[in-house]
């Protein structure tokens, strides 16, 4: 067997579309079955069918949500190893001098609280696992958490403030002794549908796309298999000592300047 | 999806400083899955532990005796991993020594030797190996790959640590500008850093063995005690979790990885 998660149950918030999806898959690949939540339901059921996994609709800032959508994970499958805090958005978010105050709320709702409810909700299904409390908990952050970006405060702020949170959760979980990691993966701009419409979008799609490109070293974005691969790693046992750490994963776009 | 079970298949990798800790777990694991690999070491080729070493690891895996310090050694390596292979994809710098004392007490030599080995050892080994695995990248989805073992002490400070917290540092900021430099060339050459925890290790051992002849404590399962009182996890790493974790930045899955520092640590950085 290739499976290098056979027998491991995992969740993954936002798993519809993007990097969800694409983490979904290769989870799944890995031998681990696979739940994910979101709100896009046609797609959700393409990617059950492809992959096995099984979908609930589920907002991940829906606090009184949370303790239905657990049970539903544990009915079916009857325990929790991996999660993937994935869901995010930039949905109302603007420069510090605009952003409005629902636009400030609705990033913070699903960036920030929508983490930290993923993150307590999976260390207390954890916790009571059978045969003993463990699992791996990963948080996507990102490469703007140590590059804020001007025209989006909340967004900038609110991946800084989740990596604080998965450092936090790993040094309570250690000092605990629950077995469980809790670490922040930090990714570059990656070739999201998202990304991909945003360049669709502009009045020259191509020189938009050299600019994205343009803003690793690497040159290029990264591809969504790139950053699943990442998540796959951190939630196998091969990273049983790796916790509360920062990953960047961004063609060296955070490494430093590029010079001339 | 299909995913293989040996993932480095028909790949070469080298290790330095092999034949222990750190560097041997990740010799073992690059053979598992399936690479060819060239180990070095300062011991001599027919010391007992490189000739018992050697039969254990089987036909994939050959030897080299080198200082890493020494650049006719560094050609002497590349010249034979050229001969035997033709081509090398993963690079481990992970030869390492350390040095602990207050600082007004280090001598000039003690000073020169640990940034010889550490920090030149390093510089060299991605020097010569460059040309080598540009090459050799160019088959490989994310090209190749260098792995420079620096530690958590290349992003903190400790009491009578600092001329091994400069080595590793240095180590550090080393990867992250090979790493813009390759990108923005476009050689298709990965470069990161992995920055392991309290490991256990021959090194790790000796150097508490060193503070326990300097009063520090009474034995060493006093110091490690402190250390794992210390980590969040609450136990030393296993050099296994460092390899694997080697591993991960020498195969495809960290295609995107370049630049990035790798902490295995247990949380000891996070708090
Ligand atoms: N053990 C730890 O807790 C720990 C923590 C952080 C970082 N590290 C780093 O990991 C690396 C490996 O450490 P380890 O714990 O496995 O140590 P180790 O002493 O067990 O193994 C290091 C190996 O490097 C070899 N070596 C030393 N000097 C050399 C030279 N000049 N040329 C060639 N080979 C040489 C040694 O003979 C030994 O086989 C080092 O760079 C070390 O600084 C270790």
């Amino acid at each position: 067997m290739a499976g290098r998660l056979e027998g491991k149950v995992a969740l993954v918030t936002g798993g519809t579309t993007g990097i969800g999806a694409a983490s979904v898959r290769r989870l799944a690949a890995e031998g681990a079955k696979v739940f994910f939540t979101g709100s896009k339901e046609e797609a959700a059921r393409a990617l059950c069918e492809e992959t096995g996994a099984r979908f609930a609709a589920h907002r991940v800032q829906d606090a009184a949500g949370w303790p239905g959508l657990i049970d539903q994970v544990l009915g079916a499958f009857g325990r929790l190893d991996i999660a993937f805090a994935n869901a995010g958005t930039e949905s109302g978010d603007a420069s510090i001098e605009d952003v409005g105050i629902d636009g400030w709320n609705n990033v913070v709702a699903v960036n920030q609280t929508g983490v930290m409810l993923t993150v307590q909700h999976a260390i207390r299904a954890m916790k009571a696992n059978p045969f003993g409390s463990g699992g791996s908990i990963i948080v996507n952050s990102s490469m703007n958490a140590t590059r804020p970006l001007g025209n989006y405060v909340t967004y900038s702020v609110t991946k800084a403030a989740v990596c604080a949170l998965a450092k936090s959760a790993a040094v309570h979980c250690g000092q605990k002794g629950y077995n469980i990691r809790v670490n922040a993966i930090l990714p570059g701009v990656v070739e999201t549908e998202l990304i991909m419409g945003i360049l669709a979008a502009q009045a020259d799609p191509d020189a938009a796309r050299a600019m994205y490109n343009a803003m690793s070293p690497m040159g290029r974005m990264a591809k969504l298999e790139e950053i699943a691969g990442l998540v796959a790693y951190l939630a196998s046992d091969e990273a049983a000592f790796v916790s509360g750490a920062e990953l960047a994963i961004d063609g060296a776009t955070t490494a430093g300047m590029m010079g001339v | 999806m299909e995913l293989s079970a040996q993932r480095l298949k028909g790949r070469v990798a080298f290790v330095s400083g092999g034949l222990r800790g750190i560097g041997l777990a990740c010799v073992e694991r690059f053979l598992a899955e399936g690479a060819e690999v060239v180990l070095s070491d300062l011991d001599a080729p027919d010391s007992a532990l490189a000739t018992e070493t050697m039969a254990r690891l089987g036909q994939a895996a050959s030897y080299v005796s080198a200082n890493v310090a020494k650049e006719e050694d560094w050609e002497r390596a590349v010249a034979l991993v050229k001969e035997r292979h033709g081509k090398c994809h993963v690079l481990v710098n992970n030869a390492g020594v350390d040095l602990t004392g207050a600082v007004e007490s280090l001598s000039m030599e003690g000073w020169r030797r640990i940034m010889s080995i550490n920090v030149d050892g390093v510089f060299l080994g991605v020097k010569h190996f460059t040309p080598l695995m540009a090459e050799s990248g160019k088959d490989v989805r994310g090209g190749s790959s260098i792995i420079n073992v620096s530690s958590i002490m290349g992003l903190v400070g400790m009491n009578e640590v600092s001329a091994y917290n400069a080595t590793k540092g240095a180590v550090r900021l080393f990867t992250k500008g090979i790493a813009i430099e390759f990108a923005q060339k476009q050689t298709p050459i990965r470069a990161n850093s992995l920055h392991p925890g309290f490991v256990e290790t021959p090194l790790l051992k000796a150097g508490f063995q060193r503070w326990v002849d300097q009063g520090f404590a009474e034995k060493p399962d006093d110091l490690v005690a402190g250390v794992v009182a210390s980590t969040p996890i609450g136990r030393l790493a296993q050099p296994s979790e460092l390899a694997s974790a080697a591993f991960f930045l020498a195969s495809e899955d960290s295609s995107y990885m370049t630049g990035a520092e790798l902490v295995i640590d247990g949380g000891w950085t996070a708090q």
